[in-house]
């Protein structure tokens, strides 16, 4: 059973080749190790969007808001930074990481301690989020000269053949992979996923879990609001505008069961990477960007298809125990 | 195991015990027609062209497109599922109408092509639903991307424009005096979705479905078509808001109606219908519609930026929300102290 | 019920001067309602005690209170004579106490070994989860209790419901704990998984573990337990061996009043076929079905929890396809593909599952007494409350039914009214063959009494009911004929006269007589 669950991964991971062998033969060079690499530091930050939303839609809620919150910690860092240029980049991004925490704990406690549903709980902060950034920035942008070297050149440094972006990714998955099948919390992330009712009685407090879990993507989100911003060296309102239906979409197609309970943290890379070969293939194989939606919603629709079938309740048989005796 | 066991009941069990006045008083929608009402109020002290005929009636155009989406969607989340993918739908039917257009295509045509591809992407939604038993959160946000990428595919970064003149009727035209056609249509569709939900058997089913969908099965009620329906008149009013979109805007970008999807779901929400289903009110939702109205349009009167209103809609939609629990929990600590 | 033959069978010793657990003077109150009012109850290591009670008196909120996941307004609980808190069911596992639940206490997409350890895993030396520690422990613990044959990495979702039974038990095992809750245990249980299980009780006693064990079966008390407690609505009424008690005793102080429930006395009149199955399949459920139910007959449908009566029955309802097979009502051919098919062709379910499949919590009386019949109430599409009004009365008051209003959410009524409303629900589609699937399951015995007498009346006025039921007394006494069914199909018929529960039994497990 345990190989069959894993088979999910593995036929990702098939497609995912398949879909790379395919790309090649409209365009050789696709599948050299240092194309690949470019893939992979592209979708670094969707990537990490993807495993902070994970953990949430494990404990059977959603965070919407995940985009919203990286716009705002994103002005946020790229204000400080445009203020006093000599803040030095590792508390920089520590405060990113801080804020977006702050914002994923407000979520989390509205969803713990009023018990509103987090599906409505984020689509509300979705919106103040996104209107504070306004707020802070008064509708500004910050531009690529008013950012330091410093600040936009950190994750392009390159260590050991590879940008820092890709080792941050590299690392954040690492911590996420010891977190969800190493630790206490991440089993309990789980655990509610699986059976609430259960998990009270095996003492784990349910709210406070969501609550953390929330605290997680919001960390996750504000992290990623520094990396956006540096890569794309501009901090404007309108950053990552309706992106967290890609981090949603990650999610599925990487198999998280959108019911709680079940996924990996490899599914959530795989299907981020899905999302990202796609993008970065298009225009190398001369198809106009403009198929990537169409596609990628191809793609989500597939997936929900395949995993429901995978996940389809086998009932207890009753016949069959009768033909073996 | 409630105190009602107990207690000895007399043999004749009457209908109903709370009168339904007092209940009327505590109700939700009691609460939206204060808060529209102090919306109203502090609008018309903040502008001093807010109380005028036309500035109300253009106030209208607010919420008229998303109200009708509104309308259905709230029938869909009674019934316990969801599509996000309504903005996405306005976003294809108003490119094809676009294409029609172009090939010369007149008004009535244009006009059954919207209307049609509503009906058509919200069947999809529902066989995907229902014929498949897949979670309906996930399935629109994939046809979410599916609708508005073909949008996208058809018109990369142009635009469509050049619709038959007779064809801004419907965004822009008026029925009488100050009554737009949106207007109008809006005030129609709210009545006949008040009665529908409200007034008929249909409308019972639904909230049996959205309370326990395998009992309501169980009881005889045909879960699967009702719910198709019920993306079908989604996918449908998402047609016509794209005529009515079109129409005002006169013109096509696959970009269109962006975002329209969350707007809705907050109205919907806003007007107390649950999210997880079984319960809610259409005059509810058109309070919420109204509301989300003036609250756009007095912002926008004393210009404040878009942006800063949606913090408003955010903050309205937690808060109506969180009052009333943290009041009762409130209420429940006092009376035990 | 004979269960004085069981009463000796259990060895009593003396029991142990100091109980392991003791609560005194608990009392719960939640809005409106007083669930437990200053009640007691002791827990003797290396013993078992039953906590007996009719539904509502008390039993669940006590569990709740000693797994941490309610607290007391007043009272103590000392555990091995130190007073203790149990402010969460941390707290409890803490204090060595654990819960194994119907249904609910386990994680299907979770593997066997983690089942087992949530919470208390093994760690490395760096604080992580240790996996192969866990798996070893796992294997270690389910081997010790004869259970080998669990793979520690299987999902549990792929066990049966008695396998999942010894993983909640290697659970308890696993964390030491001293106190074992067990809640209705045996609820879905077949006869040899319920011994089995009693073996392992006996194996958790001889550890000299403290069990609590709740049942409303007095024959698996009398098996298993040396002590009793009795609630009656939140009070403690009674506790002492049960040695010295006798079960109609027991059954006295549960309900007040000595209740000698007898099955209603009937003259049935048969008539002709009204429902006839024929070679009825299922791909993998059951297979050539077929019998006949006739005009005003009770026709009893027996096997073991998992024969496929239930699935079955979801079959001639219309709610699962069948492969093979046809039926015929009142002389004309009926194939319903839903639920609603078979309830205009005249054939109702009361299903098994009533707070899943038989009422809509939610709503109130009067709209799920009226939700199969609206085509009726209503008028071209458009509702008549009057109507639903009338109907509604009309039937919960035939029934007996309690409650405040008809505008009262079903929900807050007790077990037994909900499954009245229910019947009264099917009742006024005018049916003509109603099934009921464990028609007094979990319900008190008042109402059981009521439900018995109102299927002998709805025969007498001419319809036909099945009654698939696992209870050996309910079998004999209401049915006109008995259908015994095992591993989907049909292993016998009998003729309700002279007919005695050693044959139903025996058929049923597939033992020769």
């Amino acid at each position: 059973m345990k190989t069959l669950a894993k088979h999910r991964e593995i036929w990702l991971l098939a497609a995912i080749a398949g879909l790379v062998a395919l790309i090649s033969v409209r365009f050789p060079g696709f599948a050299r190790p240092g194309n690949l690499a470019t893939v992979f530091n592209d979708t670094s930050i969707l990537m990490i969007l993807a495993l902070g939303q994970m953990v949430v839609i494990l404990t059977r809620s959603i965070d919407l808001s995940m985009a919203s919150n990286l716009a705002f910690t994103g002005m946020v860092v790229a204000m400080i930074n445009a203020a006093f240029p000599a803040f030095p980049i590792p508390l920089l991004i520590l405060v990113a990481i801080g804020v977006g925490l702050l914002l994923g704990a407000l979520n989390g406690l509205l969803v713990w301690k009023l018990g509103i549903p987090p599906i409505v709980v984020t689509l509300g902060t979705l919106t103040i989020y996104r209107g504070a950034t306004f707020l802070i920035s008064g509708g500004a942008w910050v531009n690529a000269d008013q950012m330091s070297p410093a600040f936009v050149g950190l994750q392009r440094m390159q260590l050991l053949g590879m940008p820092v972006l890709s080792w941050i990714a590299i690392t954040v998955i690492a911590l996420f992979f010891v977190l969800m099948s190493r630790t206490s919390v991440g089993r309990s992330f789980y655990a509610i996923g699986v059976n609430p009712t259960a998990s009270v009685y095996a003492g784990i407090d349910v709210g406070r879990t969501k609550f953390l879990a929330f605290c997680l993507s919001g960390a996750v989100a504000g992290l990623c609001g520094y990396l956006w911003i540096s890569r794309y060296v501009i901090a404007s309102v309108e950053v990552a505008n309706g992106y967290e239906l890609n981090i949603i979409a990650a999610c599925v197609i990487g198999g998280i069961s959108i019911a709680g309970g079940i996924g990996s943290v490899a599914g959530a890379v795989l299907g981020a990477l899905f999302l990202g070969i796609i993008s970065t293939a298009l225009p190398v194989i001369n198809v106009s960007p403009f198929w990537q939606m169409a596609i990628s919603g191809s793609a989500i629709l597939l997936a929900v298809v395949l995993n429901a079938r995978g996940e389809r309740k086998q009932g207890r048989i009753i016949l069959r125990k009768a033909e073996a005796a | 195991m409630s105190a009602t066991d107990i207690t000895p009941t007399p043999r004749r069990i009457p209908d109903r015990l709370d009168k339904p006045f007092r209940s009327a008083i505590l109700s939700w929608e009691a609460l939206l027609v204060a808060v529209a009402v102090t919306i109203f109020i502090v609008n018309s002290f903040a502008s001093p062209y807010f109380l005028d005929v036309w500035s109300l009636s253009d106030l209208t155009f607010n919420f008229t497109e998303k109200g009708l989406i509104a309308l259905a969607m709230a029938l869909l989340i009674i019934s316990g599922e969801i599509d996000l993918s309504v903005a996405a739908i306005i976003a294809l039917a108003s490119t094809l109408m676009g294409m029609a257009a172009q090939v010369g295509v007149d008004t009535p045509g244009v006009l059954l092509i919207g209307v049609g591809t509503g009906l058509v992407c919200g069947a999809f939604n529902g066989l995907l639903v229902t014929g498949l038993g897949l979670p309906s959160i996930v399935v629109t946000i994939g046809t979410m991307s599916l609708f508005r990428g073909t949008a996208f595919i058809i018109l990369g970064d142009q635009a469509y424009k050049g619709y038959p003149a007779s064809f801004a009727f419907f965004g822009q035209g008026y029925v009488w005096w100050v009554f737009s056609f949106e207007l109008a249509l809006f005030a129609i569709a709210a009545v006949v979705y008040w009665f529908v939900l409200h007034r008929t058997s249909f409308g019972r089913r639904i909230f049996a479905i959205g309370n326990n969908a395998v009992a309501a099965q169980f009881s005889g009620v045909r879960v699967g078509r009702i719910k198709f329906i019920l993306f079908c008149l989604t996918g449908l009013m998402s047609g016509i808001a794209a005529v009515l979109i079109t129409s005002r805007l006169g013109s096509t970008r696959p970009s269109i109606a962006q975002g329209y999807e969350l707007e809705v779901i907050t109205m919907v929400v806003l007007g107390g219908v649950s999210i997880l289903g079984g319960a809610g009110s259409i005059l509810g939702v058109v309070l919420a519609a109204l509301i989300m109205g003036l609250v756009t349009f007095g912002l926008g009167l004393l210009n404040v930026p878009g942006i800063v209103m949606s913090i408003f809609i955010g903050l309205l939609l937690i808060m109506v929300i969180a009052l009333p629990i943290l009041w009762d929990r409130f209420g429940r600590r006092r009376r035990l102290a | 019920m004979d269960t004085k033959a069981h009463t000796t069978q259990t060895p009593m010793r003396d029991h142990p001067a100091t109980p392991r657990l003791t609560l005194a003077g608990v009392t719960k109150t939640f809005p409106g309602v007083r669930a437990l009012h200053n009640v007691g109850l002791s827990l003797y290591p290396g013993q078992v005690t039953a906590l007996i009670g009719e539904n509502g008196a008390g039993k669940s909120t006590l569990v709740k209170i000693l797994t941490g996941i309610y607290r007391p307004d007043a009272g103590t609980i000392t555990v091995d004579g130190r007073q203790v808190s149990l402010a969460s069911a941390h707290d409890a596992f803490e204090q060595g106490i654990t819960a194994i639940h119907q249904e609910t206490v386990l994680f299907d997409d979770l593997s066997v070994a983690e089942n087992i350890f949530l919470g208390h895993a093994p760690r490395t030396r760096f604080g992580t989860i240790d996996w192969r520690a866990m798996r070893s422990r796992a294997a270690e613990v389910l081997k010790g209790m004869g259970a080998a044959h669990i793979d520690p990495d299987a999902r549990l979702k792929d066990l049966g419901i008695a396998n999942k039974h010894l993983v909640a038990v290697a659970r308890a095992m696993s964390i030491d704990a001293q106190i074992v809750i067990m809640d209705e245990p045996t609820a879905a249980l077949s006869a040899k998984e319920i011994e089995d299980l009693f073996e392992l009780i006996d194996l958790l006693k001889r550890e000299g573990k403290a069990i609590l064990f709740i049942s409303h079966k007095f024959d698996e008390i009398y098996r298993i337990a040396e002590r009793y407690t009795v609630f009656r609505d939140g009070e403690m009424v009674g506790e002492g061996l049960l040695a010295d008690a006798s079960q109609n005793e027991i059954v006295k102080m549960m309900v007040g009043r000595a209740v000698d429930h007898i099955f209603p006395e009937r003259q049935p009149q048969i008539g002709a076929p009204m429902l006839s199955v024929s070679d009825l399949s299922h791909p993998t459920e059951f297979d050539g079905i077929s019998f006949e139910l006739r005009k005003g007959e009770i026709l009893g449908f027996y096997g073991l929890v998992g024969a496929g009566r239930s699935e079955l029955m979801h079959a001639v309802f219309g709610i699962t396809r069948t492969s093979r097979g046809t039926m015929t009502l009142d002389g004309a051919p009926v194939a319903p593909r839903s639920a609603a098919e078979a309830i205009e062709a005249g054939v109702v379910y009361v299903p098994e599952e009533r707070g899943k499949q038989g009422v809509v919590i939610g709503m109130p009386i009067f709209k799920n007494v009226s939700l199969p019949s609206l085509k009726r109430t209503s008028k071209s599409g458009v509702l008549q409350l009057k109507e639903e009004f009338g109907l509604a009365r009309k039937y919960t008051e035939r029934l007996d039914l309690r409650a405040s209003s008809l505008s009262q959410d079903v929900g807050t009524l007790s077990g037994g009214n909900q499954q009245k409303v229910v019947i009264a629900k099917w009742l006024a589609t005018d049916p003509k063959v109603i099934i009921l699937d464990e028609p007094t399951k979990g319900i008190d015995i008042g109402s059981k009494a009521a439900v018995h007498a109102f299927m002998a009346e709805l025969v007498e006025q001419g319809l036909s009911v099945i009654m698939v039921s696992s209870e050996l007394p309910e079998i004999l006494g209401m049915s006109d004929r008995v259908v015994v069914m095992r591993e989907g199909r049909i292993a016998a018929v009998y003729d309700n006269k002279g007919l005695d529960a050693v044959t139903l039994v025996q058929t049923a497990a597939g033992i020769a007589a």
